[in-house]
């Protein structure tokens, strides 16, 4: 597998602009001549497809929901940076550049993350143009808020609503390329397999989520923007359908995957509260600059949280982290909150989660303030648990919610397979081995209105349009490859249901390969994926037939390739024998005991390659530089 | 808790279908409505049955996917709140539920508790957007907009496009999700060049997908699980009166 990254020449604040000079171009005359596939609809995707069909390219956009405007990204909360310096606070692109770097604990592709940070500006003048209704001043110009791990006020939101409000603009900039023709919507059609020829990406197949129809579709380029794979913890933030099948089955067929095992877990969600729990769901982080995180002292301590007497509470961020207190990065609040409930601190019917109280807050700036700051979320929070936060402190526990890792992709996001481009969370360029808060939806927005639909013809200028179509035997052979793989799972006719078989893969993920790595863990995750996979293909039951909508055989199709991939995933956590960002190995810490890097012998990206299920995968590197920002150790102290 | 649920079943859109009911045992009023029925569809899948099918997703209230009724009222008894993210702590031991799928000619019932609702979309693509190309923007803090029209235009936005609305109205309307869109860009500078020849196709959209037309019952406003105030069907309305007016008089293609 060759890795070339293709970066650009010259100083790191003009490659993108010399790489926009040198590119191929397609003349406009001829864009119409290609056909381009898009895969997934959230923000990258359809921000992608909308700005190609513009460009005057045939787009031909995927997405396995009934509609473009029910992907993942909808349900973003917080907020998207951009370096426009609106506050006067001393922000430039070369700071957000440099925070994105460091934030990822240096393993990120400098020139990739200048360019993200370069065209964060013009993400929100599109925005604004489309009407996204960005919360605003009483003077009329745009406001901002502060997010973890920056030092400036850089985040532009709509309410706690930023992603919806996100995704509305480019759902509708994508329905208006519908109408002018030059994208074709393919709703409930799930992408299960990449066709490639000689090595070159050129269609996909589908199945048609409503008929069971498997289609062929051949194109010039395939764009996949299918989001990430946390829900190989089962419990997560994600949607439901959120899953790894489309980059999966474009790994097995030659695409690289790159650093699976960087995973993000949010400190502040709200904790399980029983076996038949179906996802999590996150509260802003926001929460963590007036709320307090406690423990009891004594972990027999059982009492409400209001009856615990100041000095037998445990403060622990605070005692821990005097500067910083509350307001540590993600991954520091997410583990810390672990250890204490492994200690047997934790707290609630289930013991599995920490107090965020807000009772000093509301002594020191009264109900109404705390109400106009989180009311929102405190309802949200009182509609799940039935418990009122004005009045006890509120429970919260670390959830999956992020991963960085994804599709190997070089400085244009096209992947190891030519033709093949990956965009979004579905490719792991930008956020290293950790993101900060706000920079999915510019990372998405960015790839989707301003890198890919500018790179694909950097590509597509040197290929000749529709040389392949349908009728070729790979198509064929892809075809029945794939129809192959639901027959099969339709005739296992067991007694149990994929969900049981996720739920315990997500147990085993959460265990090993979750906030805390060790090798034996990570061993033994190795050991017992491929026997609950051995079981899923004997014990699993999938009801009905492969004609028409069967949700069943939907969910059983995403499992199964979830146990493929965590085995990748365990790989990638033991082969990288350091503590980075959000990857912890206890045995490689600081004297703080925090995350210890190795930059001597892991400054570079793992990159996977397949070689068949329940093989070991190869590992190759991209060596990582670090000219402009040089590395240094993280301290919250 | 157990409680008896009196489910709609149907195998495909050609299919008449059918109440059918289960028992839904050793309910924690801690789950969530759609846990529930996962649960009991495990219990139907392990006893050779094929379960339930509805459409879901985010289970936080906003990607729009869930919904059906629940003893006639859509997403349930909780107002303001989404049937993902409805409480089984909102009913009682040995209640007796229905569940319905949403009813409207315009949206055909794929199976059980799952419709199509793909007429939104291409209400949406008849207009509900602000023709602006990737690139083409303004410097965003160039032009101001006041507070109150941004907040106003975010309460009409906040659309998540679940269909209850028109699963409430007696006349099948699906008014109040057009009026969401003509609303949100009509009150945004940005929206304006467009204003009116967008709320005559969007209208026009709405009428020919076959949903009937708004008389003013507001069953809508009190189904919205985002708080959709009917409003904007005024204000929709005074919009589409101007534009027909104005439009009638100017000349073809301008």
């Amino acid at each position: 597998m060759e890795l070339n990254a293709r970066i650009p020449s010259g100083p790191v604040d003009k490659k993108w602009e010399n790489h926009r000079f040198e590119m191929n171009l397609v003349n406009p005359a001829n864009k119409r001549k290609y056909d381009v596939i898009v895969v997934g609809t959230g923000l990258a995707g359809a921000s992608a497809a909308a700005t190609m069909g513009e460009l005057g390219y045939n787009v031909h956009a995927f997405t396995h929901h009934e509609s473009p405007r029910r992907a993942h990204s909808i349900a973003a909360q917080g907020g998207i940076n951009s370096a426009k310096n609106y506050q006067n606070d001393g922000d430039s692109v070369y700071r957000l550049f440099y925070d994105t770097v460091k934030g990822g604990d240096f393993r990120s592709r400098e020139a990739n993350v200048y360019r993200l940070a370069e065209v964060s500006l013009n993400i929100i003048d599109q925005a604004v143009a489309q009407g996204v209704p960005f919360a605003r001043e009483y003077g009329g110009k745009l406001a901002n808020r502060s997010f973890g791990g920056a030092q400036v006020s850089r985040t532009f939101y709509a309410r706690g609503q930023t992603g919806q409000q996100l995704l509305l603009g480019a759902y509708q900039a994508l329905e208006r390329q519908v109408r002018a023709g030059k994208v074709t919507m393919h709703v409930a059609k799930e992408m299960l397999d990449v066709v490639v020829i000689d090595g070159v990406a050129r269609g996909i197949v589908t199945r048609d989520l409503r008929t069971g129809k498997i289609e062929r579709h051949a194109a010039d380029a395939v764009v996949l923007a299918t989001g990430g794979y946390s829900n190989v913890f089962f419990l997560s933030t994600n949607a439901q359908k959120c899953n790894v099948t489309a980059t999966w089955r474009a790994h097995k067929r030659g695409a690289g995957f790159a650093n699976p095992c960087f995973t993000q877990i949010h400190p502040t969600c709200i904790p399980p509260s029983g076996e038949y729990q179906s996802k999590l769901t996150l509260m802003s982080e926001s929460l963590r600059n007036d709320g307090r995180i406690w423990v009891p002292k004594d972990p027999e301590d059982k009492r409400p949280g209001n009856d615990i007497p100041e000095d037998e509470r445990d403060y622990y961020l605070e005692r821990l982290y005097p500067s910083f207190g509350n307001l540590t990065p993600r991954d520091i609040a997410s583990r810390r909150a672990k250890e204490q409930v492994d200690a047997g601190h934790g707290v609630g019917p289930l013991e599995n989660g920490v107090f965020l109280d807000f009772k000093h807050a509301i002594e020191r700036l009264g109900k109404q303030t705390v109400e106009e700051r989180y009311g929102n979320l405190f309802e949200m929070y009182e509609r799940i648990t039935g418990e009122d936060p004005y009045e006890r402190p509120m429970r919260i526990f670390p959830a999956p919610h992020y991963t960085m890792g994804g599709l190997w992709v070089d400085y244009d996001l096209m992947t190891t397979v030519p033709g093949l481009f990956a965009a979004g969370e579905a490719n792991f360029s930008d956020h290293g081995a950790n993101r900060l808060g706000a920079s999915a939806l510019m990372q998405g927005l960015a790839d989707g209105y301003f890198v890919v639909p500018l790179t694909i013809g950097n590509y597509l200028a040197e290929v000749t349009p529709g040389t392949v179509d349908t009728s070729h035997a790979a198509f064929a052979d892809t075809e029945r490859a794939v129809t192959d793989r639901q027959t099969k799972l339709l005739e296992v006719d067991g007694t149990r249901s994929a969900a049981s078989f996720h739920r315990e893969l997500g147990r085993i993920m959460w265990e090993h390969c979750g906030m805390v790595r060790t090798e034996e863990g990570l061993r033994t995750a190795l050991k017992l994926i491929p026997e609950l996979r051995e079981q899923f293909w004997s014990e699993v039951r999938v009801p009905g037939t492969g004609q028409g909508l069967n949700p069943e055989l939907e969910q059983a199709g995403r499992v199964a390739d979830f146990l493929e991939f965590a085995e990748v995933m365990c790989w990638d956590a033991l082969t990288r024998d350091e503590s980075c960002g959000a990857h912890y190995r206890p045995e490689h810490v600081t004297d703080e005991g925090e995350a210890k890097r190795d930059d001597e012998n892991f400054s570079h990206s793992a990159v996977w390659e397949f070689k068949g299920v329940g093989e070991e995968p190869v590992r190759h590197t991209e060596e990582l530089e670090f000219p402009n920002v040089p590395p240094s150790q993280r301290s919250y102290k | 808790m157990d409680l008896k649920l009196n489910v709609w079943r149907q195998s495909g859109p050609e299919d008449t279908g059918g109440f059918v009911s289960y028992d839904a045992k050793d309910v924690s009023p801690d789950m969530s409505f759609l846990e529930m029925l996962d649960v009991v569809n495990e219990r139907i899948l392990e006893t050779g049955g094929d379960p339930i099918a509805f459409d879901h997703d985010c289970r936080e209230g906003i990607c729009g996917s869930c919904g059906m009724m629940i003893d006639g009222v859509p997403h349930g008894p909780k107002s303001m709140t989404t049937v993902c993210q409805l409480h089984m702590r909102s009913f009682e031991d040995g209640d007796e539920l229905t569940l319905e799928p949403w009813r409207a000619s315009s949206f055909p019932v794929l199976k059980d508790l799952y419709v199509d609702r793909t007429p939104f979309d291409r209400i949406i693509a008849s207009g509900g957007y602000i023709s602006v190309r990737t690139g083409s923007a303004d410097e965003a803090n160039a032009d101001p907009i006041r507070k109150r029209d941004a907040d106003a235009a975010f309460d009409a936005a906040a659309c998540i496009g679940c269909g209850a609305c028109v699963a409430a109205c007696p006349n099948a309307s699906a008014m109040l999700f057009t009026a969401s869109k003509v609303a949100h860009l009509a009150h945004l500078p940005q929206g304006q060049t467009e204003r009116y020849s967008r709320v005559l196709d969007m209208v026009d959209t709405h009428d020919s997908e076959g949903f009937g037309n708004c008389t003013n019952h507001g069953a809508c406003q009190n189904a919205c699980p985002k708080g959709i105030s009917v409003d904007y069907i005024a204000q929709l309305n005074r919009d589409l009166f101007k534009a027909t007016v104005t439009t009638a008089a100017e000349p073809a293609g301008s």
